[in-house]
């Protein structure tokens, strides 16, 4: 065991059980899965993607290139660094080969959101981010503080001194602070992952209790302090990937958050000053400890010289000796130092992901030997280590100014900035986990490559789990010395969200399953659920599409309901149709710029049919106008279209013709609309609503009439879809259960039938009504429908007339709607099939094969006892009587061209 | 499954020459695979301009599906006759571009979507394009992690399926075109971005670049997403619109997914690449953008659609995300041909499908180039169709992105 | 998702808006007069610049109103006052 007594702020009284690898071991609330293994002396967890080589702990947080487990239980999840999950009780992982596996069972985790807004967002709960936080709050900003680990204080250990106290006291004391100042919001365990326009951060919080496993805060500041630190660099020297090679400040977190010692015989391979306290730490903790430092002059006083630690100035690590772990580090004059921990420093990369974020310009520091952030940004800061400045007293400076608390600190002595040692570059790895060396950057420079972008995508260097964390700026470096440019002018790739990898689930939040799109259902839902009817998602409704009764499919149930409104009565619920109530004395000029045909010269009491085009001359939508009164129309617009309609309406009110005095609401919402459709529909509405005169005399076709139910005001219009007589009826969207309850009642005599959208769309295909977005498709204007007659001759201008001109528009070719007839009288031909000339010999030429158009709308019809279709068809109305062939399948089946209209052409049905 | 070896020698980094009988601006996959192409026709006196890093744009942000089933003749041709050079072109290119044809589902969740489908699927059959219409459980026989039981909110209804269509790793792809193309001698020049153009009446004599102006026989524009900036300076307007297209991908995962699938109602586009990485492409963001990036909340809601129809991948992570510019026109089909310029020829706006159609505008284009007229495949998508009328409305009809 | 300065609401999330492409195309006065192609560049053509862009945007779930901008399509940033 390598756990020390005294170390550690782990929760020794309690024992977590967990297993890696098949091999059981314990451990501590506190621990990660890395400190837990550590502390069994475990480094090595699986192996590397290319070459197989074993892989191991290499550093104590997100920062670890390797490290990767395949979680098991509690539930699978794939591709999470060791050091960086929390140790549970029953935890089951192991190491993988380079690829995560995902569950085979559903996840029934809850991941949810949080929105917050703030004036300053601070990012990173160290000594600077502690110190920022304290500061706006005690100016009483609202405040946010995030931090990516289990508890605040950052790297601080407690063996630094700020304003006079332990530096963790220090820490404890602002958290209470800020916890009793009641304007922050703190949380831990929370990474940021995001930076985005206008001070917006998305973080994940890793939640311990609640209903929802991770939480995304979505946090909007006017301002965004970062103080996320930064991130030792290795140095790159032979088999520098064996398990038990790290990076040094890892070893120091390691024994004082967890109180492991991860190794007993310890080189550190160094180039900075940061290591020789974990030399000095490790050193107190009973390990043997051995400096390598790059610097000719390494520091002359401080730690290791106090603790006679050995220090071999001027030197380098050349190799790492050993294959499951390191043995021995090979130093560049040929000898070996043993040793079971390898630790190397080379420097520190400033942490500026959530500045270059949001597209801060990062400089190349030569004394850091990294990029940091090279520019202001308005609402951004970024301060401390994150910030390029490394040593505490500055740190806190440059997060607050004068106010920094006081620190007594070494001074520094400068970083020697080095990327690799020499020695065999196919053994020096850059990017452990994705097995890039210095090898494969040379061969991607020798073969033409200078930048740094396509190195990257030579080499794959930095496109694994940590994004190139450690590896990027190293490629960079080596990069530019095989080039002979310098560094600051081959920059380093971008980084961009997250900052570390999030699950999907947890980005997707709650939006899934009915959560994923909202439902929309009409008032009288319940009714069609209890009369067993199936549903079709039409939008964001839900349609009732038939209603089958015991024994019937859907078809059979069409046949019924279809003959029920040819013969009887039938209704349906038509609540879900767009309405929108157009208001102002320039109503009619609106609609009349909007519409295809005239709609001013309609009469108060009046219904007309009516046809809107694009400026492209394409129909968009179609539905009925009432005119209520002189300045106000209730238009009706398809049931998809309904939002689409009105925000075309108030774009051409609001950008274009303002001086129209006009306005316009929706009230598809307000409004039910029930269609009672069959020639016994006059003998319902006449038993509903005695005091209406029912007559074809007093209530023509396409006229509509109020009338007051007990004291519910009702609309009824005579409209028909069907080509049957038929009325709409208009109510109040709360009155309509009760209403649709009364008619189906008065209709009981005559064996009311519900019917559905299917039925609605035979019935409607039978007289060639064609329906926006099913016998259109975005390219089909109102004369290809041939409708011709709803295009005004006597209006100078309406949207989309001048595209009517159009070489292409007077194209005889185009596709026109027409009907077709399989001359077997059986087959009902798939919607979507496609057509093409009649093959005398039945078979069909080798493709290409040349088409005609293709079918829209097909049906059985009960009316004509056959299958029929509607279909889109070049020079289709020229074509009538002419057979055709459509490939269904491996057959080719026979249609004859017919007009649109094959149920009563005369019309002679509608008025009953 | 590791990357293959790459090779020791991919192109040389040239000084730019005085003039060049072909300039073609744009170092992407367009400009690479028509130089490689253009040699093939022997003309080799050629350069290619790329202001960034050869392949850098949505060449290297895009998320590499490769079909051809489209619903209309003229695109379905072009598309197909870039499938057929795609199943030759390791061959062509020596060079492993790992091209996989894995076959792609598009998932139909609505009466109309389902029509739409079966619509497609017979246009490709009489167009000799390999297509099929699967019911849900056949879809769950291609690919069995696809949600296709009913409790989701837009359930499957069923799928096309285009087996020949695949993926392939699209800096190899760049790659061996450039290398190809730098083997017959043609400059592949980087960091030389054209800021003008050298007008001489009706045509263009050279360009002006970061790097000194350069003279040319033949000006042909594969500048994607920045071709409206490029044309400014010529005075040609277009119906071209510049919008940010996101991408994404998740850490390396053991084989899960064995096909691409693609919903336009429940907004997923999915592959599962080489070396394991989930690929995604999300929707195209709606402003105008020069930026490559796009706005979080799209990537948000693909994460809540890949969710929804792919329980399985709850728990894969998001690694990294970008955009591209992709180049859009009003009926969603490209842009080729000729210019008021008679030495410029014009290849932009092909949105969510550049990639797929590398190899056959490629070819397309160098033989327009070569022969002084446009090839036949490339006629139909003349600039001239948005005032005769004759669109060719690919999302009009089939209403399918990438 | 950056903040887009309604002028009637003020800031508000990207997610509440509906872009509508170019400002200021006006509809033309007599469209019949125009030759296809002056018409065609009415439908379809548009800028597409990069930099500062005059913009059309509704704030469709918010107060629905149709306000002009200025944004650059490089930065995305909306220039201070641009919108009305």
């Amino acid at each position: 065991m390598t756990r020390l007594d005294g170390h550690g702020r782990i929760d020794r009284s309690r024992t977590l059980r967990f297993v890696v690898d098949d091999v059981a071991y314990t451990g501590h609330p506190g621990d990660t899965l890395a400190s837990a293994l550590l502390a069994h002396g475990v480094h090595r967890l699986g192996t590397s993607v290319k070459l197989g080589r074993p892989r191991g702990i290499g550093a104590a947080w997100v920062e670890d290139p390797t490290g990767l487990v395949q979680i098991e239980e509690p539930f699978p999840e794939p591709m999470l660094l060791a050091a960086t999950v929390e140790l549970t009780d029953g935890l089951v992982a192991r190491g993988v080969g380079g690829r995560g596996r995902l569950a085979q069972v559903p996840d029934t985790a809850r991941h949810d959101r949080q929105h917050h807004h703030c004036d300053v967002l601070v990012v990173g709960a160290g000594p600077a981010g502690l110190a920022a936080a304290r500061q706006a709050a005690r100016a009483g900003e609202d405040v946010v503080l995030v931090d990516d680990r289990s508890e605040a204080g950052g790297t601080l250990t407690g063996t630094e001194t700020i304003d006079g106290r332990g530096s963790r006291d220090w820490a404890a004391d602002v958290v209470a602070e800020l916890a009793a100042s009641g304007t922050v919001l703190h949380l831990q365990r929370t990474t940021a992952f995001g930076h985005h326009d206008d001070g917006y951060v998305l973080a994940l919080e890793r939640r311990t209790s609640g209903a929802s496993r991770q939480r995304v805060h979505r946090i909007r500041a006017a301002r965004v302090v970062v103080a996320t630190g930064a991130i030792e660099r290795p140095i790159v020297f032979e088999d520098n990937d064996r398990p038990g090679v790290m990076l040094a400040s890892a070893a120091r977190d390691l024994l004082h958050r967890q109180g492991v010692r991860a190794g007993s015989e310890v080189v550190v391979f160094t180039s900075d000053d940061a290591a020789y306290a974990t030399a000095a730490d490790l050193h107190d903790a009973g390990a043997r400890v051995t400096v390598v430092d790059v610097r000719p002059t390494p520091p002359a006083a401080g730690p290791c010289l106090e603790r006679d630690i050995v220090v071999h100035g001027n030197a380098v690590v050349t190799g790492a000796e050993g294959e499951d772990h390191v043995t021995g580090a090979v130093l560049g004059d040929g000898r070996t130092l043993p040793c079971d921990l390898l630790l190397v420093s080379g420097g520190w990369n400033p942490t500026a992901h959530l500045f270059s974020h949001v597209r801060g310009a990062l400089r190349y520091d030569p004394e850091l030997g990294a990029f940091r952030p090279g520019e202001e940004l308005p609402g951004t800061r970024v301060v401390g280590a994150a910030n390029g400045v490394l040593d505490l007293a500055g740190g806190l400076r440059d997060a607050v100014g004068d106010a920094a608390p006081a620190v007594v600190e070494q001074p520094r002595t400068p970083t020697t900035v080095l990327w690799r040692v020499p020695g065999d570059p196919a053994r020096q790895f850059v990017d452990l986990a994705r097995d890039a060396t210095v090898r494969d950057i040379e061969r991607a420079v020798g073969a033409g490559m200078t930048s740094v972008e396509h190195v990257k995508r030579y080499t794959t260097i930095g496109t694994a789990h940590d994004q190139g964390r450690t590896s990027g700026v190293i490629a960079s470096g080596i990069t530019a010395e095989l080039l002979g440019r310098p560094i600051e002018d081959l920059g380093t790739t971008t980084f961009r969200p997250p900052y570390v990898p999030v699950a999907f689930a947890a980005l997707a939040g709650r939006e899934r399953g009915d959560l994923y799109d909202p439902v929309r259902t009409t008032v009288l839902h319940d009714r069609h659920v209890a009369a067993g009817a199936v549903f079709e998602d039409v939008g964001q409704w839900k349609r009732a599409r038939h209603y089958p009764r015991a024994g019937e499919d859907m078809a059979a149930a069409v046949l019924r309901e279809c003959a029920a409104a040819r013969t009887g009565v039938a209704i349906m619920d038509g609540s879900t149709l767009g309405k929108i109530d157009v208001q102002g004395a320039d109503a009619g000029v609106l609609l009349d710029r909007l519409y295809t045909n005239l709609m001013s010269s309609l009469k108060v009491g009046r219904v007309r049919y009516g046809v809107m085009c694009g400026n492209d001359g394409m129909m968009i939508d179609d539905g009925t106008v009432l005119r209520l009164a002189d300045d106000r129309f209730l238009v009706t617009t398809t049931t998809g279209n309904a939002a689409v309609v009105l925000e075309w309406m108030e774009e051409w009110l609001q950008t274009e013709w303002p001086d129209l005095a006009v306005h316009v609401t929706s009230v598809t919402d307000q409004w039910a609309v029930l269609p009672v459709v069959g020639p016994r529909s006059r003998d319902v509405i006449g038993a509903v609503f005695g005091d209406v005169d029912v007559s074809n005399d007093a209530f023509g076709f396409m006229t509509w009439q109020d009338t007051v139910l007990d004291g519910v005001p009702v609309r009824l219009a005579r409209i028909s879809f069907s080509g049957e007589l038929a009325y709409e009826v208009h109510v109040d969207a709360r009155y309509a259960p009760a209403l649709w309850d009364r008619l189906l009642e008065a209709g009981r005599p005559f064996d009311i039938t519900p019917y559905g959208t299917e039925t609605m769309h035979v019935l409607r295909a039978e007289k060639g009504y064609p329906i926006v977005g099913q016998d259109t498709d975005g390219t089909v204007t109102p004369q290809d429908l041939g409708m011709s007659w709803v295009i005004s001759k006597k209006k100078t201008d309406f949207v989309g007339k001048r595209s009517f001109a159009r070489a292409e528009n007077l194209n005889p070719q185009r596709k026109e709607l027409v009907s077709l007839l399989p001359t077997d009288a059986a087959t009902t031909l798939p919607e979507g099939s496609q057509i093409v000339e009649f093959r005398a010999d039945g078979a069909l030429p080798p493709p290409p094969v040349p088409m005609l158009g293709h079918v829209t709308s097909s049906y059985r019809s009960a009316a004509l006892g056959r299958p029929f279709a509607l279909a889109l068809l070049k020079a289709g109305r020229s074509r009538v009587g002419e057979v055709v062939h459509v490939p269904v399948g491996d057959r080719l089946v026979a249609a004859e061209i017919a007009p649109t209209v094959l149920v009563d052409p005369e019309g002679a049905r509608r008025d009953g | 499954m590791s990357t293959p070896e790459q090779p020791d020698a991919l192109w040389r980094n040239p000084e730019p020459k005085k003039s060049y009988d072909v300039v073609i601006v744009g170092g992407g996959g367009h400009g690479l695979a028509t130089a490689h192409y253009l040699a093939k026709q022997g003309i080799t006196n050629v350069a290619v301009l790329e202001r960034g890093w050869l392949a850098g744009g949505n060449m290297a942000r895009n998320t590499t599906l490769i079909r051809s089933n489209y619903l209309w003749d003229e695109s379905a041709a072009i598309y197909e006759h870039a499938l057929k050079l795609w199943e030759g072109l390791e061959e062509d290119l020596d060079y492993p571009i790992l091209f996989s044809q894995r076959g792609v589902l598009n998932l139909a969740h609505t009466e109309q979507e389902v029509r739409d489908a079966v619509r497609r699927v017979e246009a490709n059959r009489l167009n000799g394009i390999d297509a099929e219409w699967l019911r849900p459980d056949e879809v769950a026989k291609v690919c069995p992690i696809v949600n296709v039981s009913g409790d989701i909110r837009y359930p499957v209804h069923g799928a096309t399926y285009q087996p020949r269509a695949g993926i392939a790793k699209h800096d190899y792809v760049a790659w061996g075109f450039a290398r190809r193309a730098d083997q017959a001698g043609i400059d592949l020049i980087q960091d030389c971005e054209v800021t003008d153009f050298v007008v001489d009446g009706d045509r263009v004599t050279g360009v002006r670049t970061s790097r000194g102006d350069i003279g040319a026989g033949t000006v042909a524009l594969c500048a994607a997403g920045h071709t409206s900036v490029l044309l400014d300076r010529l005075g040609i307007r277009t119906p071209l619109q510049s919008h940010p297209l996101q991408a994404l991908v998740s850490e390396l995962l053991e084989p899960v997914h064995p096909t691409i699938v693609m919903s336009n109602k429940v907004h997923v586009y999915v592959s599962q690449a080489h070396k394991g990485e989930l690929v995604m492409g999300a929707g195209v963001d709606s402003y105008n953008g020069y930026g490559q990036r796009g706005a979080f909340h799209v990537i948000e809601r693909q994460m809540a659609a890949a969710v929804e129809l792919f329980p399985a991948f709850a728990r894969a992570h998001l690694l990294r995300s970008w955009a591209g510019i992709v180049d859009v026109t009003p009926d969603a089909s490209p842009i080729v041909g000729t210019t008021p310029y008679e030495n410029v020829l014009l290849n932009c706006g092909w949105g969510t499908g550049g990639f797929k159609v590398t190899p056959g505008l490629g070819q397309a284009f160098a033989d327009t180039i070569a022969h002084g007229r446009v090839h036949p495949l490339l006629a139909p998508f003349s600039l001239d169709r948005f005032v005769t009328g004759a669109l060719v409305d690919e999302h009009g009809a089939a209403g399918v992105a990438h | 998702m950056q903040l887009i300065p309604c002028p009637w609401c003020g800031p508000r999330e990207q997610t509440e808006f509906h872009y509508g492409g170019q400002a200021d195309v006006a509809y033309p006065d007599d469209p019949a007069a125009l030759t296809d192609e002056q018409w065609a560049h009415f439908v379809f053509f548009r800028d597409n610049p990069k930099g500062p862009f005059a913009e059309r945007w509704f704030h469709s779930a918010g107060c629905r109103t149709w306000f002009r901008a200025v944004r650059d399509t490089r930065t995305y940033a909306f220039l201070p006052g641009s919108s009305a």
